[in-house]
């Protein structure tokens, strides 16, 4: 994998102290801010099948017009931006639409490595709502690595054209995590997906994430012996269960990971994640 | 660090044997019998058939082995017919008001308050008519185009093209996605390069980088659509002038996809060789496109921000094309011993030493190709024609460049001909050229990129113009 970690293209200033910035103390419930987010105080990523209309929702958040097109894999390189709303600045980076997070090619190995070495405070999924049971493999692998996960469920408009609908409420309690049905390109549900996201970004006890679902005793003793060597190994690693259960797979950006030490980042309690300027939102207030 | 793998891999070992062989398996099956039972309560139809059958019905029909190339074929030239019969207008009036009147009255401007006569030959004879003329002969075309292919996009058109072409893709050694990046080119070769990250091996993505030159990118797509209109649209009777000349944009168009999988084919044989990967293509549902936003987005993302670049390049070329043609060593100007001494190899390429100068010039941007030929071909006329010096032959129209280019110019069709070829093959832009070494890394392959199309260009345009000559 080399060095394929995301690095921050703007960075806040270091000693940024408390969580007001200055920005935002003027503006209204959501002002854009566009490429530059300047301060900010939550690390929002946006991920989702291709084709999802995840651009759309990214310029809608933002203000930015990047072109949107109508085909799979249109966006290559990893946008970032920024919004305000309720007070507090967002900082937004926009990943490459995979299917899952199996990590067999470049796009997935960045999607994955952002969710999982960038820890944003909140993970918006975009899924089709005209093809839910294709986009669900991909929230449910991201639901394995973190609970602050908001569901966009994006196209409502198109589903509806198409007869079909989406029972948002099931759906929420099936995933423990939001979802907010949208339409973005008609800034349709933007408000509660902003309130949503809000919410999760300052939610104190996110959902724990996803156990991975297995019934096989001897794999299950493999795993929690494993996850303990992680966590011993690198103290105040999340999802040391998931990570274990990675190197029972052989999957070779995690072994990796442990190789080279990356994995430590994780746990490093006042260091810099990478999509961080400080590491999570409650030090900040403290 | 290691010892934590060796933990995993002991461990791995001692799960029963078909508990760690199939381990990855087994988690992505649960994985999925899990979406599909949440999706199977989550989701209500109702007579989704309908809606669905519409899109079955258009894919039937757009991705078929025959008639979806058939469709392919139509949609393009429709795009160009309209380009090509939509732009003349307003590019005659454009011409008129920037060129005519604007120059003029410019050129009075600067006498009446007395600038000396190089000022006045520098910034208005050079930079201020290329740069009309740019617009002029840009603007329109442009404003035209790219909101049609933006609409084709949004529509979700491009990946069927993907899709039809992926089999010849397949069978000629590279990658299918190529298809999509070839389409990226359409727009522009740097974006097109830069969008080859979608390709993961690096074998598949070199030829990718390699061959995006043959879509035609936005600045070289006025030079077609010119060339046609005014020559080879020339030759039928006016009632089928439209029809014939698109006809020709989207043969230079058919010979590009051609020479791209050539060419893909040939390295893939040769320096490139390797296993293709196989790769999924999800072809997403139509979409009824946003007409006024894509009118919007296009006109603003992409006309304007072309143009403006056109403009950028143009203004400084202005000011070469001037000195060039009016710095003088011994009894000649510098244009004509350049254009002297390139005549022999223009000539044998169908070419003349004016057109292979103007590419000299226009090195950072194809978009000026057509305005420095003009304005060289001008300047040098006047000179050659004993007019008087400075003097600027003034054009009203298409019609009227043509003219020009065969009176002053002694063009022949073989000349238009072969510059819509080499406006096809030849080096890509500086811009593109810097983008494939970013992307590469490699000076050798940026090399090749950049060469190899230049001499494909040289050996295809020769050639035409020996059978030409022999046949003619």
């Amino acid at each position: 994998m080399g060095t394929p970690l995301p690095t921050p293209g703007v960075g806040p200033s270091p000693d940024h102290s408390g969580g007001a910035c200055a920005s935002c103390a003027l503006s209204p419930a959501s002002s854009r801010l566009g490429l530059d987010p300047g301060r900010y105080d939550h690390v929002v990523a946006l991920a989702g099948n291709p084709n999802t209309g995840k651009s759309t929702v990214f310029n809608a958040l933002t203000g930015l017009r990047q072109h949107v097109g109508n085909w799979a894999g249109k966006t290559v390189a990893r946008a970032e931006g920024g919004f305000s709303y309720g007070g507090a600045g967002y900082r937004i980076v926009d990943l490459p639409g995979t299917y899952s997070l199996l990590s067999t090619s470049t796009d997935e190995d960045v999607a994955r490595d952002v969710l999982l070495f960038g820890r944003p405070d909140v993970v918006v999924v975009v899924v089709d709502a005209t093809r839910l049971e294709r986009n669900l493999p991909l929230v449910l692998q991201i639901r394995q690595i973190t609970g602050r996960v908001v569901v966009a469920l994006n196209l409502v408009d198109e589903a509806r054209r198409h007869g079909i609908t989406v029972d948002t409420r099931h759906l929420t309690r099936e995933l423990g995590v939001p979802v907010v049905a949208t339409a973005a390109r008609r800034g349709e549900g933007l408000p509660d997906l902003l309130a949503a996201i809000a919410q999760v970004a300052t939610a104190d006890d996110p959902p724990a994430p996803l156990r991975l679902v297995h019934r096989d005793p001897a794999l299950e003793r493999a795993v929690a012996e494993l996850a303990a060597q992680v966590e011993a190994r690198f103290p105040g690693v999340p999802n040391s269960r998931w990570v274990a259960l990675r190197l029972l797979e052989g999957d070779a950006g995690i072994e990796e990971a442990v190789r080279t030490g990356t994995l430590g980042d994780l746990a490093e309690v006042d260091g810099t994640a990478p999509l961080h300027a400080v590491s999570d939102p409650q030090e900040r207030s403290a | 660090m290691t010892d934590l793998l060796d933990e995993a891999a002991r461990l791995r070992r001692g799960l029963s044997g078909d508990a760690s062989h199939d381990l990855g398996d087994r988690i992505v099956e649960s994985l999925y019998t899990d979406a599909a039972r949440i999706a199977a309560t989550s989701v209500d139809r109702d007579d989704a058939r309908a809606k669905l059958t519409v899109d079955r019905a258009l894919d039937r029909v757009l991705t078929h082995r025959v008639w979806g190339f058939v469709a392919m074929g139509v949609l393009f030239f429709g795009v160009f017919w309209f380009t090509i019969a939509g732009a003349a207008v307003p590019s005659d009036l454009l011409y008129q008001l920037l060129v005519e009147n604007g120059h003029g009255w410019l050129r009075g401007l600067f006498e009446a308050v007395g600038a000396p006569w190089w000022v006045t030959g520098l910034l208005v004879d050079g930079v201020y008519l290329a740069t009309a003329w740019v617009i002029a002969v840009m603007l329109p075309p442009m404003a035209i185009f790219f909101p049609l292919f933006t609409l084709l996009e949004d529509f979700g058109y491009l990946p069927r093209v993907a899709f039809n072409l992926d089999r010849l893709f397949a069978r000629s050694g590279a990658h299918g996605k190529q298809a999509l990046t070839m389409m990226m080119g359409y727009g522009c070769n740097a974006a097109g390069v830069t969008a080859t990250r979608i390709i993961d091996s690096r074998r598949e993505r070199l030829i990718a980088i390699i061959t995006n030159n043959f879509s035609i990118c936005n600045g070289r797509w006025p030079t077609l659509i010119l060339m046609g209109t005014i020559f080879v649209g020339a030759v039928v009777p006016p009632a089928l002038a439209g029809v014939v000349a698109a006809g020709s944009v989207v043969a230079v168009v058919i010979v590009g996809i051609g020479v791209t999988l050539a060419v893909s084919w040939l390295l893939s044989r040769t320096v490139l060789r390797g296993e293709s990967s196989v790769y999924t293509l999800e072809l997403p549902p139509y979409r009824p496109p946003q007409v006024l936003r894509t009118l919007y987005t296009s006109i603003i993302d992409r006309t304007l921000k072309v143009l403006r670049r056109a403009v950028l390049m143009a203004a400084p070329a202005g000011a070469v094309i001037w000195l060039v043609g009016n710095v003088h060593l011994g009894d000649a100007s510098v244009a004509a011993h350049l254009v002297t001494a390139l005549n022999p190899v223009g000539w044998v390429i169908g070419l003349n030493g004016v057109i292979l100068l103007a590419y000299l010039v226009a090195v950072p941007a194809n978009e000026i190709i057509i305005p420095t030929i003009v304005m060289l071909t001008l300047t040098l006329g006047a000179n050659t024609l004993g007019a008087a010096p400075g003097v600027m032959l003034e054009l009203g129209d298409d019609a009227q460049i043509g003219s020009v280019l065969v009176g002053v110019g002694g063009w022949t069709l073989l000349t238009a001909v072969n510059l819509m070829l080499f406006t096809l093959l030849h080096n890509p832009c500086s811009t593109t050229v810097l983008t494939i070494w970013h992307e590469t890394r490699s000076v050798r392959w940026t090399t090749v990129a950049t060469l190899l199309p230049l001499g494909l260009g040289f050996a295809v345009c020769a050639l035409t113009a020996l059978i030409w000559r022999l046949v003619v």
